[in-house]
């Protein structure tokens, strides 16, 4: 196996998805905080959760292993943390592109997430226009909102912005 | 730093969040609209997921660990307060519910986020970004509901009314409180309650419900020394079936 930098590796995982949303690398969606390796040919990987309760950490770890496996190393770890905790403002700009291209609204940067205000008048994805109205603060999975675009007539959905 | 007074700390927090996210989760399926199915189910799964963390947190403390801490203990070693356990009865009732609790869950985690325990405050901070989404979700629909109909209003007045008592309750100061306060851990019962109300008074007086002086209601206390209605110890053994049917089951 040839050795691997730290750069490479998260090269490798950027053809990891999201489960849920597979336009979006998990590197993308800033989950994974470090890489350290061991031995000859052992690697660790710590990932964060997005929200806490995420239902899909499990799948990503089992991704991560499979593709690192995949690669030759012949021990993966992946160590969930806490700290630093992930925030929306993670996703990369290659990110945010990648889910507004596949019909999400990214989240908002910097948000101060105080009031409901600011999931009222999410820009539309497909149309661009903000006169859009949320439906529901919680959709498909812990991560996405439900809105609805009175221009285009589209119903959509937004990543929730976390701080 | 005081161990007891900590573990004690996190445990009533951590059961609190395991055993309402329950009670949400009875919810899937059977909400009254859509978006309300998927609202409560999704607040179940954040909330269990919270309570993991404090689990978590409890286990580096020399704990058992959280599937043991959540699944096999008896009611009486359980700290939620009685609020949480009560069974669902109409969607008014789970709503007011839902709002009384995170509003001072909202505040609770805020407070913590000052913490001078590193890992109570990371984690608090944390939780405290997934909840302002639990809050928004209730203040919505308390205004939508305690402004609706004669019969919502009527429903919902019924729910709060009977719930107030409980709620109060889940203030019940712990014998731990001086030394919390000292040490800087947490602010204390009475600062939290004191915020809460607060927050519940605008809400409420942006409704037709109706709140009388806080010093007229009852208090339910017991839950955080263990006292619980029988409520509980249904539902632990509803929770517990699988892994009471085969310990080292994985699903």
């Amino acid at each position: 196996m040839k050795s691997y930098s730290e750069t490479e590796v998260l090269n490798l995982l950027k053809k990891v998805m999201d489960p849920e949303i597979p336009v979006l690398s998990l590197v993308d969606l800033g989950v994974i905080t470090k890489i350290e390796f061991f031995k000859d040919k052992g690697v660790t990987v710590f990932m964060r959760p997005t929200f806490i309760g995420c239902p899909a950490l499990h799948q990503m770890k089992q991704d991560i292993e499979t593709r690192l496996y995949g690669e030759g190393f012949d021990q993966v770890d992946v160590k969930i943390v806490h700290t630093p905790a992930w925030t929306s403002d993670e996703i990369s700009e290659e990110g945010r592109i990648a889910l507004k291209k596949y019909g999400y609204a990214p989240p908002p940067k910097n948000a101060l997430i105080e009031d409901i205000d600011i999931l009222e008048n999410v820009p539309c994805p497909y149309c661009d226009g903000i006169n859009t109205e949320l439906k529901s603060p919680f959709g498909p999975t812990l991560c996405r909102s439900l809105h609805y675009c009175r221009d285009c007539r589209e119903a959509f959905q937004q990543i929730k912005p976390l701080s | 730093m005081n161990t007891a007074a900590v573990k004690e700390l996190l445990y009533k927090i951590a059961d609190d969040q395991l055993i309402l996210g329950h009670r949400n989760s009875e919810w899937t399926g059977l909400g009254p609209l859509l978006e309300e199915d998927i609202a409560f189910s999704s607040m179940a799964q954040d909330k269990i997921g919270h309570s993991l963390t404090f689990y978590e947190l409890l286990h580096e403390m020399g704990e058992e660990n959280p599937d043991k801490i959540a699944f096999l203990r008896k009611s009486r070693d359980f700290k939620n307060c009685q609020l949480v356990e009560l069974p669902n009865t109409d969607y008014a009732f789970s709503l007011i519910r839902h709002f009384l609790y995170d509003t001072a869950e909202l505040q609770r985690m805020k407070l913590l986020a000052n913490s001078e325990i590193d890992m109570i405050r990371e984690r608090a901070a944390k939780v405290k970004g997934e909840l302002v989404y639990h809050t928004m979700h209730a203040n919505t629909w308390l205004k939508k509901l305690g402004n609706g109909t004669e019969e919502s209003i009527e429903k919902m007045q019924v729910a709060l009314d009977q719930l107030m008592p409980y709620a109060l309750g889940m203030f019940e100061p712990s014998v731990y409180e001086e030394e919390l306060v000292k040490n800087k851990i947490f602010a204390g019962e009475k600062i939290l309650q004191d915020l809460w109300w607060n927050d519940v008074r605008k809400i409420i007086n942006s409704t037709k419900l109706v709140l009388k002086d806080i010093s007229d209601y009852p208090v339910v206390f017991g839950g955080r020394t263990g006292e619980h209605t029988n409520h509980l110890q249904v539902l632990l053994e509803e929770m517990s079936e699988v892994i009471n049917i085969d310990p080292n089951a994985e699903w």
